[in-house]
């Protein structure tokens, strides 16, 4: 038996469904806040004024949201193939090699103008050739890519970690990090930006990546439903017999999928890299690979989606980090929890209130229709 | 005169702009089958989903046995004594007959008590109703006739006076559906009251008592079945005179268009599925694949359309060889005039999440009449999309609307159109009706005959016999992966029935 239109109006799928399970994670988020005697009235002004109350605060609040507009791009790209890429993580932090090569060996010798779409390319190249082993696993003995992609992360993290003490350390320093790039490896900041609007950010590191994300999230758009090869994608994600019968290479198209996930996941490296470090550090991603399916999920992978869903986890992470440093109680690890939380209710259990919504609406239209007669009686007399 | 088992009074249910069920009032006598016959669309299961509790009415009111009743969920349902058997089993296909029947009322938190009285008590219903089943087999391994046998017992099981049957023959054989209304009799001798829903108007004549007719979510009519014929209720049902025999003028065989030799194929787990099948079809001829669902003809077309690859065999089209071992391409016999309209055309012919326009290209989205350089070009596509639409009446007629809310026999047009309008050499379809309401039937069935008129060759499988010995100019018939048997079109139903269940077959090897 069919369920008939069964669905949502668009408005309240992508809009009144999301900001419901926002509201409830930061109501129980709030419970969290009460429990250790904070008042949570106090900590969500913290956070929204730390967040966008500042210059600063906007700088590093779409400093983050960098980040994660790359991984959650790269989640989605492999989520409208049916492929679950859980390796952004991987990807980015190898993708770090790719920046690294260019700004430790250009950095001093050419302009950033130069140097960056060089480092685009490198970072790129090395994430997609790092998601390119889960896909050809996949692909052709079909080991299971999220099973795969996992295992990569660790492989990633223990290269870096042995590429970094071992062979990129800065010689005469014990911290395993390479040595600051050049000029010419150092992103220009998008202060200039924001004094339009009229904010003054000193400190903040947001830059120039920022509008490369945000390229890559047209791109990724016009990609998925404006290419052939998109279409080629989408139908394999809906339905691998239908790619099957239409004559869509399947190993090609997850080969390609995943490859394109990975640059983006590898690209995310540019950010904190050239962008804000100028030198590549241990553990530079710091989990914005995984944030990056959270912002994917809550995005419903739609480019659009993804940038303001990265823009949220942006302000839970800079805001979080100005409750932490204000209210003595709430150490870092709450603003985990809190984080934890948003992912869990806009993510997770993103279709929980789906069923009740659809009730709710229904009877509202069928009152609403009901009534409409009678005004339409009135109005006739 | 006794209260009705179900009366309904004036249900009224919208989804949206969609008027589901209009103004519905309908009376089920205790003790009598009583059919409900409508398009697809018709609103046929949203009305008996009303009646299980899955939706509530907007307006009206449910009786059963005269009281006024709040069905607000299918428990409530079943403790009024409604029972539904699904289009689709609701059975958990790993576990045995008797696990699927307690489930949900298994009685206690520990198991063994209970299956000792659902054992006993399931006994005691299949004597009652001689509903023969082994209780401790498991549901995978029963044919699809039995599993069927298992949901009755279920609901019976839940102390079901009134059973719902949703279009419960849609996988059954001709001989299973037999079976099943001799259960169905059973029952209302019993004193049962059965709702049977379905579109096919033999089953309604075979079987039911009364019967209503359903058409855009209306009761247009209410008959005693032994007072009506099949053309008052097809005209009823589509709302205007229905042609339901095919007419056809003699076949022009020409040349050999599609030549299969020596085909063998096995599954994924090794089984063979079709076994040495040889075979031609000529240009300006239908040549029609009987045989029960199962048996291989999937297998078979999918390997001639290149989605599958055989062990060993070879096919030539037009003259020239398909890799069939190998990899071949569906595209590539796309660009050599070869076009598929796939059986599962909710999961090959079409996706289901794409929107109407999207569809129209699947499988010709290489040519670059839809595409500007890697981009596609989707006023192209759509202006396409919309002229097809249009030739072939598929409605709605929005190229933007979401494929799967579309009905299936429009569905089913969306994957014709895109197939023959690319004027293939070889058509290969397979069960073309499938799901489709009457009048699209009609519709479907004249565009392949014009195909085979134009000097196309039409290779069609179908499980519904008529269909194939309507439609066909030669018929062959498959068992077991083997083609059995070569028969003209004239040949009888009984004589197809034989070769289908493998009859001629066994006395052939004695």
């Amino acid at each position: 038996m069919s369920q008939p239109f069964a669905k949502l109006p668009a408005w309240a799928d992508y809009g009144l469904l999301p900001l419901i399970n926002l509201i409830v994670a930061f109501f129980v988020a709030g419970l969290v806040v009460m429990l250790v005697g904070e008042s949570p009235i106090d900590a969500a002004v913290l956070m929204v004024k730390g967040a966008f109350g500042s210059g600063d605060g906007v700088g590093y609040t779409l400093y983050y949201a960098t980040n994660f507009i790359f991984t959650g791009l790269c989640v989605a790209v492999a989520f409208h193939c049916g492929l679950f890429n859980i390796g952004g993580e991987g990807q980015a932090y190898i993708g770090g090699l790719g920046v690294a090569v260019v700004g430790l060996g250009l950095g001093n010798v050419l302009p950033w103008w130069i140097t960056f779409p060089l480092a685009i390319i490198a970072s790129g190249l090395v994430g997609a050739l790092w998601a390119l082993i889960p896909a050809w696993l996949q692909a052709k003995r079909g080991s299971h890519v999220v099973i795969t992609t996992i295992m990569f992360n660790f492989i990633a993290a223990s290269i870096m970690v042995y590429l970094l003490v071992g062979y990129l350390k800065a010689s005469g320093t014990q911290a395993p990090e390479t040595r600051v790039f050049g000029d010419g490896g150092q992103l220009p900041g998008l202060g200039w930006l924001l004094s339009l609007i009229g904010l003054n950010m000193r400190s903040a590191p947001l830059n120039i990546s920022f509008l490369l994300a945000l390229v890559a999230a047209f791109l990724v758009w016009v990609l998925i439903w404006r290419t052939k090869l998109g279409y080629e994608i989408r139908t394999m994600g809906y339905s691998p017999k239908a790619a099957r019968y239409a004559g869509i290479g399947e190993v090609r198209i997850i080969v390609i999928t995943m490859m394109i996930s990975g640059a983006l996941a590898g690209m995310m490296a540019l950010n904190p890299i050239m962008g804000a470090q100028h030198r590549v550090q241990l553990d530079f991603v710091a989990g914005a690979g995984f944030v990056g399916i959270a912002v994917a999920l809550m995005g419903r992978s739609h480019p659009a989606g993804i940038v303001l869903a990265a823009i949220l986890f942006g302000m839970l992470y800079q805001g979080g980090a100005e409750i932490a440093f204000d209210m003595p109680n709430i150490s870092r690890d709450m603003i985990v929890i809190i984080q934890g939380l948003v992912i869990l209710f806009a993510g997770a259990l993103e279709h929980m209130f789906r069923p009740t919504l659809l009730r709710v609406l229904q009877r509202f239209a069928r009152t609403k229709r009901q009534s409409t007669p009678a005004v339409a009686a009135e109005g006739g007399q | 005169m006794a209260e009705p088992a179900i009366e309904l009074v004036g249900i009224d249910k919208r989804f949206g702009a969609v008027h589901a069920n209009r103004d519905i009032h309908l009376r089920v006598e205790k003790g009598t089958i009583h059919g409900i016959i409508g398009e697809n669309g018709a609103g046929k299961s949203t009305l008996m989903s009303i009646l299980y509790g899955f939706y509530q009415a907007d307006n009206g009111e449910i009786r059963i046995n005269g009281a006024p009743v709040r069905i607000s969920d299918p428990n409530a349902a079943i403790g009024l004594g409604i029972g539904m058997v699904h289009q689709h089993f609701m059975l958990v296909e790993n576990f045995t007959v008797l696990e699927n029947v307690m489930l949900g009322v298994e009685g206690a938190p520990l198991l063994k008590r209970g299956i000792a009285k659902a054992r006993a008590e399931l006994k005691r219903l299949e004597q009652e109703y001689q509903l023969d089943v082994d209780p401790d087999a498991l549901i995978e391994e029963l044919p699809v006739g039995l599993q069927q046998r298992v949901e009755i017992l279920k609901a019976l099981y839940r102390g079901a006076d009134i059973l719902v049957l949703d279009e419960p023959t849609g996988v059954l054989t001709p001989a299973e559906a037999d079976h099943l209304f001799r259960i169905l009799e059973q029952l209302k001798a019993q004193g049962k009251t059965i709702v049977l829903i379905t579109h096919k108007l033999r089953e309604i004549m075979a079987v039911t008592d009364n019967v209503s007719v359903m058409r855009q979510g209306s009761v247009v009519a209410t008959r005693k079945t032994a007072e009506t014929t099949v053309e008052e209720l097809a005209e009823l049902m589509v709302g205007r005179r229905v042609l339901l025999r095919v007419q056809k003028g003699e076949a022009k065989p020409g040349e050999v268009k599609l030549s299969v030799e020596n085909l063998t194929v096995r599954d994924s787990r090794g089984v063979v599925m079709v076994d040495n099948a040889s075979f031609t079809v000529r240009a300006g001829e239908i040549v029609g694949i009987a045989g029960v669902a199962g048996n291989g003809q999937s297998q078979l077309i999918e390997t001639v359309a290149g989605i599958r690859t055989a062990v060993s065999g070879r096919v030539l089209l037009d003259g020239q060889v398909i890799d069939i071992t190998g990899a071949a391409d569906p595209g590539e016999l796309r660009d050599r005039g070869l076009a598929h309209v796939p059986e599962d055309r909710h999961h090959m012919g079409l996706v289901l999440a794409f929107e109407e326009y999207e569809n129209s290209i699947l499988g010709y989205h290489d040519d670059p009449l839809y595409l500007n350089g890697p981009f596609l070009d989707i006023d192209a596509i759509k202006a396409d999309a919309r002229k097809k639409i249009e030739k072939y009446d598929i409605r709605p007629s929005d190229p933007r609307l979401k494929t799967a809310n579309f009905s299936g026999g429009n569905q089913q047009k969306i994957v014709l159109a895109r197939e023959i309008e690319r004027d293939p050499g070889v058509l290969i379809i397979g069960q073309p009706t499938r799901g489709v309401d009457v009048g699209a039937i009609e519709f479907i069935h004249k565009r392949i005959i014009e195909m085979r008129d134009a000097g196309k060759a039409v290779l069609l499988v179908s499980v519904e016999l008529d269909e194939i010995r309507s439609l066909s100019d030669r018929i062959l018939v498959m068992f077991a992966g083997r083609i059995v048997g070569e028969r003209d079109a004239d040949a009888s139903e009984g004589e197809l029935g034989l070769l289908m269940a493998g009859v001629e077959n066994q006395e052939a090897a004695e």
